[in-house]
């Protein structure tokens, strides 16, 4: 193989790589969002809706406003608010916390498109937005510079340089949420309440701020994944945009077993699927014949299953997940 | 009823005064006023119900009371929340731990107070307060070790450090030798009494006579939430104390009943009761050797054999969690021995040939479990389908293939009326009904299928007095029918009033067996060395050194 | 258990519940610009008084009834089973597979009841992996449930896209299945009987779905195994002392529960579409959830559940064409919010009521 090729083929691993990791995003940035919930002992199946109508606020808003930011703004109190009102029902009213999670869904479901045709009167779909409209590709210092270093040139420039800010906030969001964890006060805090809420409340610490709080942080995470969606990735909402991802995260974060950095491990690896699915799309593969996409696709959810049933390793989820705390009065 | 006898000018460290709390149709506390001297041991006793956990919940803002006024220091204050009782100088060690069982001592310790947004710094200078505590107090626990490893007694340290590093002066702690061994419970009290001389004041709540006469400077007495008297305890009797619990005259009751239901050793213990004579007739369940192992691995049974003979109770007893559980599961057919055998009659069950609890019943045997609420009852079911639990596929749940509701309620209603069950609604759903009738309509259901062997956990657990005497007799009636009867329960004091013989549990062993000499005093100090896995009367046939690590709750 | 007398506990608070849901569904109708009286009065007239309306709105009933009993024959075993959408495509499967296989040589009286019973047995099988995991390797069965329906529909695409796509067509689809394979139009059946009909998908799969809320009502209440039933989801370590085998107990309860869900394919393609096509689930499934909910898992109320959402649906449809901008997703929005307050938020009114129904404190 001449140097040519070899380069070629470098490149081309970088992009599916690159590929992956923009189609991670919103991903990590939900399942961060279910993690600290969960740790907190709030489930929170309600991902995807809260992901869905912060990209239906994030693509109207800057529509409307023509500023990116005014939509990222929108899109981070819309996901908020129907954070709180999970919050509402199973922090404050105790509700079943699947039920209200999937109520979520759905409202997101509905009222994206409700409001969509109310205001843009095209199907339910945001208008497509212009290039000042959205979050654009961040060119990182030098990327210029040293994309003609072999190796590392490319690697910088197609890897690391060229993300939309969601991209990176994605980025930084991991180690973010595991330091908080692992070293902050409202971290202990939230992994004792996730655990033992009575310990926590007989400690003087209010079990109920804690949860409202891990609640909140979970609405702005999924916020951000929304507004990737809509102003970063696409240009502009379409109806169920959110296309199950949600989910997938909630599978990466358990298949990830609730820690932060094993969670991005399992988004990496399940938007390397979805990536290397949509290139063998149409691929004739020796032996096999035309590559298995759906298969591909449906790798995340049979490995979580899979996972689920114990077969390589345990996942304990934290004890007092689901179970709402109820203090006589 | 509260005579203001302070001395001088120092306020006393905590008053009550009218303090009421209802739970829906429960009056829980009415009315009740405390004084707890400044450093003191000042104990709280009352039955099972009588209000005592109520009472200090309010103390610690568990719970908000309805009316009533909180005095801390002479101040009056408002104690809303656990933080309120904290910022007071007030800690409280609950009858079950408020630990994360997944976190260090130190993590555990630190909760609630880190100081600051960042645990690193408080991390470190709570590690310097623990050194300084335990060599204080004598309450040496590595704070590294994660709680839920650490064995009860240790686990209560970490309770005691937790409130003393928050700053606690007044120190409350809730029925705290409950999961203790004697010699364990000896232990935290040296422990109280080194306190006391810091000038910690220390509310402790029992219903053991014996605990109070042991470690307090005054005690109150409660009785269906209202507090009955203040007395010094050097200057009152276990028998007075006894009468005002129950509220009426100790002679009236039998002794008996008496000896169980409150742990008070009353006639000085000579008299010997009228024990069964011992069966020569071979057992009617056989144990030997039996092993279990829960799904975490951990040996909960080892090398267990006993048996049970008809006309007999045999008295199995121990301090909580050393393996009475995980035995009555196994007997019961709920969990499968992995090794040893069980024999019932011709039935040899083992590993093999398991036994569920349908086969078990048909061969005859009932169960009144331990834990009522989990397991004895359906709390969302009515009276009349609880009535038939375990025993749905048989006549009383309809004659057909269907259940027949008519058929229920009558089958429930002849329960009821046998066993003076309150009130005798068929139709109620179970949560309706008290602790007492609860457990009588359980007790109704597995005497009605005429058992020929009867296992019987904690029957009187949660249980209103008149009600343990009603439960009781129908047990000593049960055996004088020649039902051979395994009663367990940690409270000794019932074992000593109802068993003929006894056996003694500890980390999963039988550590001795001895037929009741029928003078308490002896039997008592004996069984209670066996507890503590110190003593053993009886060396088991096949008893090997190397016991079970794991399941030991010895410590240093 | 709220304290509450039993009209309140089971009248009032549900429809203060459903009330509330409606009430901010029309806030955001008079948001938009409509008046929400008259969505309303659009939505009840298609539902019920237009012609066929009420054809339609059954034929929406039969779908919930399915899916909704078989989430409350979960839930009565404390199981939630939210794998109602892959239940039914899974059983769709079955159903399909039997009449692509028999329908050119067999009669209807054959083809038909082994079309159903296949669509129980795929919808049960579907339903029993999660069950059994659920059981015996204790894993949530929440989430696989929801994994396992992102599984159902990719088997879908494949098998809809590759072996079972219809000659000559590009669009998902499967063939037609023959005539006789086809379950009657209530229409036809009335026709053949003398009375004038509108042509409806209301087919006999809505007497499918009675009959199998009296055979749900019997299981749970009236049977042994449904004694079994209910104690395990009440306590499980009572049940375990009963001498009821928990684990077999819950894989028994998701079998029904997923049979019962594939059955809504009967409605659909025996008895309506006549051909299995892409994501022909439409969220029934889904909404199984919220007619469970609001039906307090009981057969007599899951049926009048049912029928809300049947109407629902349908008059959602008829908002389509009545206003420019309000569609059926206006139903999807109303659905959230009934599940909201019915179900998570259930007991939100509770406090108020006890205060107004309960004799002040002594």
């Amino acid at each position: 193989m001449d140097w040519a090729a070899l380069s070629e083929l470098w490149i081309d691993t970088l992009r599916i790589l690159d590929g992956s990791f923009r189609l991670a995003t919103p991903l990590i940035l939900c399942a961060m969002a279910g993690l600290v919930s969960e740790r907190s002992g709030v489930i929170d199946i309600g991902l995807e809706g809260k992901m869905l109508a912060a990209a239906f606020a994030a693509a109207a808003v800057a529509s409307l406003s023509g500023s990116p930011w005014a939509g990222l703004v929108a899109a981070l109190g819309v996901s908020a608010a129907l954070a709180l009102v999970h919050g509402f029902a199973c922090i404050t009213h105790r509700g079943e916390q699947i039920i209200s999670g999937v109520a979520i869904n759905i409202l997101a479901s509905g009222g994206t498109v409700v409001a969509g045709i109310a205001l843009f009167r095209q199907g339910g779909q945001s208008p497509p937005l212009m290039a000042d409209e959205r979050f654009r590709p961040i060119a990182l210092p030098g990327a210029e510079a040293l994309s003609g270093i072999p190796v590392i040139g490319p690697f910088y420039a197609e890897l690391v340089s060229g993300h939309t800010l969601p991209v990176y906030l994605a980025l930084i969001a991991v180690p973010l949420v595991a330091w908080m964890l692992a070293r902050t006060t409202f971290g202990l805090r939230l992994r004792a309440t996730g655990e033992m809420p009575l310990a926590v409340d007989s400690a003087g610490v209010s079990v109920v701020l804690i949860r409202y709080r891990a609640v909140l942080i979970a609405g702005l995470l999924c916020g951000l994944a929304g507004v990737f969606l809509s102003t970063a990735h696409g240009a502009g909402f379409v109806r169920e945009m959110s296309a199950g991802k949600g989910y997938i995260a909630l599978a990466a974060m358990i298949f990830g077993k609730w820690r932060p950095w094993p969670v991005l491990g399992a988004c990496l690896l399940f938007g390397f699927l979805e990536t290397a699915a949509a290139r063998l799309q149409g691929v004739q593969l020796p032996l096999i014949g035309e590559a298995p996409v759906e298969l591909i696709l449906m790798l995340p959810y049979v490995a979580t299953v899979v996972l689920l049933a114990g077969f390589f390793g345990r996942a304990i989820p934290p004890k007092a997940l689901g179970v709402p705390y109820r203090k006589e009065r | 009823m509260n005579p203001d006898d302070r001395a001088g000018g120092t306020p006393p460290a905590v008053r009550l005064s009218g303090i009421s709390k209802r739970f829906g149709a429960v009056q829980a506390n009415r009315d009740v006023d405390l004084e707890v001297a400044r450093g003191s041991i000042h104990g709280i006793i009352g039955e099972n119900g009588a209000g005592k956990s109520t009472l200090v919940s309010i103390l610690y803002g568990f719970y908000e009371a309805d009316a009533g006024r909180i005095e801390i220091d002479g101040h009056v204050v408002a104690i809303r929340s656990s933080a309120a009782a904290i910022a007071q100088g007030i800690g409280m060690v609950h009858q079950h731990f408020m630990l994360v069982p997944t976190f260090t001592v130190l993590e555990n310790v630190m909760l609630g107070a880190e100081g600051g947004p960042l645990l690193a710094r408080g991390a470190a200078e709570t590690r310097a307060e623990l050194l300084d505590l335990s060599t204080a107090y004598g309450l040496e626990v590595d704070p590294d070790a994660k709680v839920g490893d650490l064995a009860v007694g240790l686990q209560q340290r970490v309770e005691i450090l937790k409130a003393l590093r928050r700053g606690a002066r007044i120190l409350i702690l809730d029925e705290p030798t409950g999961v203790l061994t004697p010699d364990e419970t000896g232990r935290l009290f040296d422990i109280l009494r080194g306190l006391r001389r810091e000038g910690v004041t220390i509310l402790l709540i029992t219903h053991k006579l014996r605990e109070i006469m042991a470690v307090t400077d005054r005690v109150s007495v409660m009785r269906q939430g209202e507090m009955v008297a203040h007395r010094e305890t050097a200057s009152t009797t276990p028998e007075e104390l006894a009468e005002l619990m129950v509220g009426r005259r100790v002679a009236a009751m039998p002794r008996r009943e008496l000896v169980a239901a409150l742990g008070v050793d009353a006639g000085g213990g000579g008299t010997p009761r009228a024990r069964s004579r011992p069966q020569p007739n071979a057992g009617a369940l056989e144990v030997r050797g039996l092993g279990w192992r829960d799904a975490r691995g951990i040996t909960r049974l080892s090398d267990v054999s006993l048996t049970l003979r008809e006309g007999e109770i045999l008295g199995l007893a121990g301090v909580a969690g050393n393996g009475q559980s995980e035995l009555l599961d196994v007997l019961s057919g709920i969990a499968t021995p992995q090794s040893g055998v069980i024999r019932i009659g011709e039935r040899i069950i083992n590993r093999d040939r398991p036994a569920g609890p349908a086969e078990l019943r048909a061969l005859g045997l009932a169960h009144v479990p331990e834990d009522r609420h989990r397991r004895g009852v359906v709390l969302g079911f009515t009276a009349q389908e609880n009535a038939v639990l375990g025993y749905q596929h048989g006549p009383a749940a309809g004659d057909g293939r269907l259940l027949s509701p008519a058929a229920l309620a009558c089958h429930c209603a002849a329960l009821m009326k046998r066993f003076d069950v309150r009130p005798a609604a068929p139709g109620l759903r179970m949560s309706g009904f008290s602790g007492g009738n609860q457990q009588k309509l359980v007790l109704a259901r597995e005497i009605e299928a005429e058992p020929r062997i009867l296992l019987v956990g904690q029957p009187t657990r949660g249980v209103d007095i008149g009600a343990i005497e009603f439960i009781h007799g129908e047990i000593l009636k049960l055996r004088d029918q020649g039902c051979a009867i395994l009663l367990v329960s940690v409270e000794l004091d019932e074992i000593l009033a109802l068993a003929d013989r006894v056996a003694v549990m500890n980390a999963g062993r039988i550590v001795g067996e001895r037929r009741l000499s029928g003078i308490d005093a002896e039997d008592r100090s004996e069984i209670g060395l066996m507890m503590a896995g110190i003593a053993r009367i009886r060396e088991p046939a096949a008893a090997r050194p190397a016991a079970s690590p794991e399941a030991g709750s010895a410590e240093a | 258990m709220t304290g509450l007398p039993k009209w309140v506990d089971l009248g009032l608070l549900p429809l203060m519940n459903l009330a509330l849901a409606f009430l901010i569904a029309g806030g955001v109708v008079a948001i938009i610009g409509e008046s929400p009286v008259e969505a309303l009065s659009v939505m009840l007239k298609g539902a019920f008084v237009y012609d066929g309306g009420l054809g339609y709105t059954l034929y929406y009933t039969t779908n919930f009834l399915f899916t909704g009993l078989a989430v409350s024959v979960a839930f009565h075993a404390m199981l939630f089973n939210i794998g109602g959408e892959g239940q039914a495509a899974i059983g769709g499967l079955g159903a399909i597979l039997v009449c692509l296989a028999l329908d050119a040589v067999m009669p209807g009286l054959i083809v038909i009841p082994l079309a159903i019973a296949a669509a129980a047995v795929f919808g049960g099988a579907w339903a029993v992996v999660p069950g059994w995991l659920q059981a015996y390797r204790g894993s949530h069965i929440v989430i696989t449930t929801i994994m396992f329906n992102f599984i159902a529909a990719g088997v879908l695409v494949s098998l809809l896209s590759g072996p079972l796509m219809r000659a000559g067509q590009s669009s998902p689809q499967s063939r037609d299945i023959a005539e006789a394979a086809q379950l009657p139009f209530i229409h036809d059946i009335a026709r053949a009987l003398g009375f004038p009909a509108t042509s409806t998908p209301l087919n006999l799969s809505f007497v499918l779905a009675l009959i199998a809320a009296v055979g749900v009502w019997v299981l749970i209440w009236r049977t042994r195994w449904g004694y079994a039933l209910r104690a395990v989801g009440q306590s499980e370590p009572a049940a375990q002392y009963a001498g009821i085998r928990v684990p077999r107990t819950v894989v028994a309860a998701m079998a029904i529960s997923g049979a019962l869900a594939g059955c809504m394919a009967v409605n659909e393609i025996l008895g309506a579409q006549h051909k299995m096509v892409l994501n022909f689930t439409a969220g029934y499934g889904f909404t199984g959830i919220a007619v469970a909910l609001m039906g307090r898992n009981h057969p007599v109320g899951i049926f009048l559940a049912a029928l809300l959402f049947g109407a629902l649906y349908q008059g959602g449809a008829e908002l389509d064409f009545e206003f420019q901008t309000i569609t059926r997703e206006m139903v999807l929005l109303i659905q959230g919010l009934i599940i909201l307050f019915s179900g998570a938020l259930s007991l939100m009114f509770v406090p108020a009521l006890q205060r107004v129904f309960r004799p002040g404190p002594a």
